[in-house]
């Protein structure tokens, strides 16, 4: 999930798929909350499950936890 | 140019939801039709749209006031038409009465469909609208909601709070190209207002006459157009609220 997750941040931001670790902050990464969204909707295309973001999340771990949690749901 | 692309316009069985969907439809856009009362109706508008303008139209039944429900109806919409881009909420209640003998289920019942019908219609189309880069949302208040009006607490409450919501989602979103405007009709002539309009009203309109519903339709396809306009408030009102 990390992987995917770091592919699409680093095409959003221009930044080194490397340089993203379950530890960064979106705001770190240059992501605001907006961009938050758009982000779930992309990962929503590339993993086929619908994430209802109802929530703020500020760490790429806490959006790995929430789509785990989808998944499990689903 | 919105010819070939979606639009929601809700309350648009009749009166001025009806016009504005009649006007979109005749400027190319398809139209999904939503209602909560009369499917009859909506489904005449449907059928108009249709045959007269050759776009596609259909009617969908949605009280706005359930968030699940507008929820399920805009994922209807997106898998009909494909893509959205253009939202009208016109959806709207009265339940009139002075303050001091106003009925808590009557300002709940206003509040619910006119405001939070408002926001969930929005909450819902979002996502469809970032997907698409793309946006334009016109929420209908009333002048009620910028002068207040006797015996409307409920309802000009509801128009006031949808021009504050209409402000801080175009803020919200300008950044993706989504606008969101208002448009605040004064007195139009509809089953709604019918039992409403007499000399004194008539004095109070600078203009002398009361509206029509494609004057409040015209506003919005210019709202639609204005690729340049954001977070403002049209008002349609005879000069009413000068």
């Amino acid at each position: 999930m990390l992987e995917i997750i770091a592919k699409i941040v680093a095409e959003r931001t221009g930044c080194e798929e490397s340089s993203v670790t379950e530890e960064s902050t979106f705001a770190d990464l240059g992501i605001d909350s907006l961009d938050t969204v758009e982000l779930l909707m992309n990962l929503e295309d590339e993993i086929g499950i619908e994430i209802e973001l109802n929530q703020k999340i500020e760490t790429v771990g806490e959006l790995i936890a929430l789509i785990e949690e989808k998944k499990k749901a689903n | 140019m919105i010819k070939g692309k979606t639009a929601i316009v809700t309350g648009a069985s009749r009166g001025i939801g009806e016009a504005i969907a009649y006007k979109l439809a005749s400027m190319g856009a398809n139209i999904a039709v939503i209602y909560a009362g009369s499917k009859e109706s909506a489904e005449n508008v449907a059928k108009l749209c249709e045959e007269k303008y050759k776009v596609k139209a259909i009617a969908y039944n949605c009280d706005v006031a359930n968030f699940d429900m507008a929820k399920e109806t805009i994922n209807k919409i997106k898998a009909d038409f494909g893509a959205v881009h253009i939202l009208i909420n016109n959806a709207g209640v009265t339940r009139d009465g002075l303050v001091a003998m106003m009925k808590e289920e009557d300002f709940d019942k206003v509040l619910d469909t006119n405001l939070k019908g408002t926001f969930n219609m929005i909450r819902h189309s979002v996502g469809l609208f970032l997907r698409e880069k793309e946006g334009c949302i016109i929420n209908i208040s009333s002048i009620s909601g910028i002068m207040g009006n006797a015996g409307q607490a409920n309802y000009s409450a509801s128009k006031a709070g949808v021009i504050g919501l209409t402000k801080s989602v175009a803020r919200e979103l300008a950044s993706r190209n989504i606008r969101c405007n208002a448009v605040a009709p004064g007195f139009i002539a509809t089953s709604m207002t019918e039992n409403l309009v007499n000399d004194a009203i008539l004095k109070a309109i600078p203009l002398g006459r009361v509206g029509k519903v494609e004057d409040v339709a015209s506003a919005v396809a210019y709202l639609v157009e204005a690729d340049y306009i954001t977070g403002e408030v049209i008002k349609v009102d005879g000069g009413m609220a000068i």
